[in-house]
């Protein structure tokens, strides 16, 4: 573990300072001396939160060219192209840390940083679009909320500017699902099916229990983490049921019911077997997503290559002329 | 508990590993990356030019394409500024930092250091 304690040699008074920073709930800026631990927690967090909505791109991509009307078509292209633009606010914040967005695109496409496990579910039919806007996105809208205010400046405003395109994301997938509930018996079994499948991944998006999540006292400490695990999940279980009453959904979860002395609702442990199988890279899609980022990076290498070939020679003719 | 559980919900959508994950390279591969540019976008008219972000671009003008596709897709904007980042020159970021010490102590540029009668209207 490196990530609780500061770098030995830190001056103690700059120390001090940047924890009468954080103390304040005053924002650490990319130029301020900070831990070293600080900053390489915070790399890895968002980084990996960049890989996150750049993968997220590919489960619902796939439904571009299916989407069931040009209405549809515009909303999920609109949406997936928000997701490229979330990962590139992120990939800027974390350069602000002094590592480059080449190094953390390789670091992902050899599978030394990960993404959300999330996305290593295959979406089975177009439900699962809407299932994703409403429960997956509702789910990252409960992280990220928080993180706003996180103790890292560019980290949030770059959440605030996300969480601004995110409420979009949602209500898109809830009228979507809305829509093909007043459909056919046909679609109102296809976005039960899907709420079924996505139910469980979506609360295992909030991580293990807080009792095995060591981490999180330190980056609570920081300010880079503003709520443990169990309460997200609480609070999204909370939000989602009315949400699928007024669908006309049922959640795949027997244990599931009000608790009127704690004020919230009881629910049974997603299977974190099965999590952890996902996070080790043997999920259903983790090769394809790995493997599509891979190809897609480097059959772009060649634009990449002539723009910078063509800004040269530009430069060079414009220093020509000026002699 | 292995180092390989210690998970986070922070990946903002959904758990990701902090434990036992790089975050730097050792070797960089071959490729010339972009410059980085840092953007300012006016939101209206009548509003400053505010600092957004940045991004990667080959040169300056595709660095303002970019900025609209990245940061203005709803109607955020109605003027774009980029600037390259390695243009930038900025002060200290210590706020003890002397630059800011001639102002700390000239509590006469402020209005509220002068006391006016409550009863004198429109100060």
């Amino acid at each position: 573990m490196t990530t609780t304690q500061v770098a030995p040699d830190a001056d103690d008074a700059l120390l001090a300072q940047f924890e009468a920073t954080i103390g304040r709930s005053d924002r650490i800026e990319p130029r301020d001396w900070m831990p070293d631990a600080y900053r390489k927690t915070l790399v890895r967090q968002v980084a990996q939160h960049a890989h996150s909505e750049i993968i997220g791109m590919q489960p619902e991509g796939a439904w571009i060219t299916r989407a069931p009307s040009l209405r549809r078509k515009a909303i999920l292209l609109a949406k997936v192209q928000d997701e490229a633009g979330h990962g590139l606010y992120l990939y800027s914040a974390a350069e602000t840390l002094g590592v480059s967005r080449q190094e953390l695109t390789e670091l992902l496409i050899e599978g030394r940083q990960k993404y959300s496990s999330i996305f290593n579910y295959p979406t089975l039919s177009y439900a699962d679009v809407g299932t994703i806007g409403w429960l997956v996105d509702g789910a990252a809208i409960c992280n990220q909320v928080p993180l706003c205010r996180t103790s890292y400046g560019p980290y949030g405003r770059a959440m605030i500017r996300i969480c601004k395109e995110e409420s979009f994301h949602q209500r898109q997938g809830y009228e979507l699902l809305s829509t093909m509930m007043r459909g056919t018996d046909e679609q109102r079994a296809m976005v039960q099916e899907s709420v079924d499948r996505f139910w469980w991944p979506a609360l295992m998006m909030f991580g293990p229990p807080d009792a095995d999540s060591p981490n999180t006292a330190q980056s609570m400490a920081w300010g880079v983490k503003r709520n443990t695990n169990d309460d997200l999940r609480q609070r999204f279980v909370d939000m989602s049921v009315p949400q699928a009453e007024a669908l006309g959904v049922t959640f795949p979860d027997p244990e599931l019911r009000w608790n009127a002395e704690r004020g919230h609702h009881d629910f049974g442990e997603p299977d974190w077997d099965e999590f952890m199988q996902v996070v080790r890279g043997h999920g259903p899609c983790n090769t394809q997503r790995i493997a599509h980022r891979r190809r897609a990076h480097e059959d772009g290498a060649w634009v990449r290559e002539a723009a910078t070939a063509f800004a040269d020679r530009q430069r060079s003719e414009r220093a020509e002329a000026h002699g | 508990m292995s180092g390989e559980q210690d998970l986070t919900a922070e990946g903002g959508h959904g758990a990701v590993p902090l434990a036992g994950v790089p975050v730097a390279k050792k070797e960089h591969s071959a490729e010339r990356e972009w410059p980085l540019y840092e953007v300012f976008v006016r939101g209206k008219r009548g509003l400053n030019h505010v600092h957004v972000g940045s991004l990667h671009a080959a040169d300056d003008e595709m660095a303002v394409r970019h900025a609209r596709d990245v940061y203005t897709r709803r109607n955020e904007g109605v003027s774009i500024w980029v600037v390259r980042a390695d243009a930038v020159t900025a002060s200290s970021p210590d706020e003890k930092d002397p630059l800011f010490a001639p102002s700390g102590d000239k509590v006469y540029r402020h209005p509220t250091f002068y006391a006016i009668p409550d009863d004198v209207p429109h100060m």
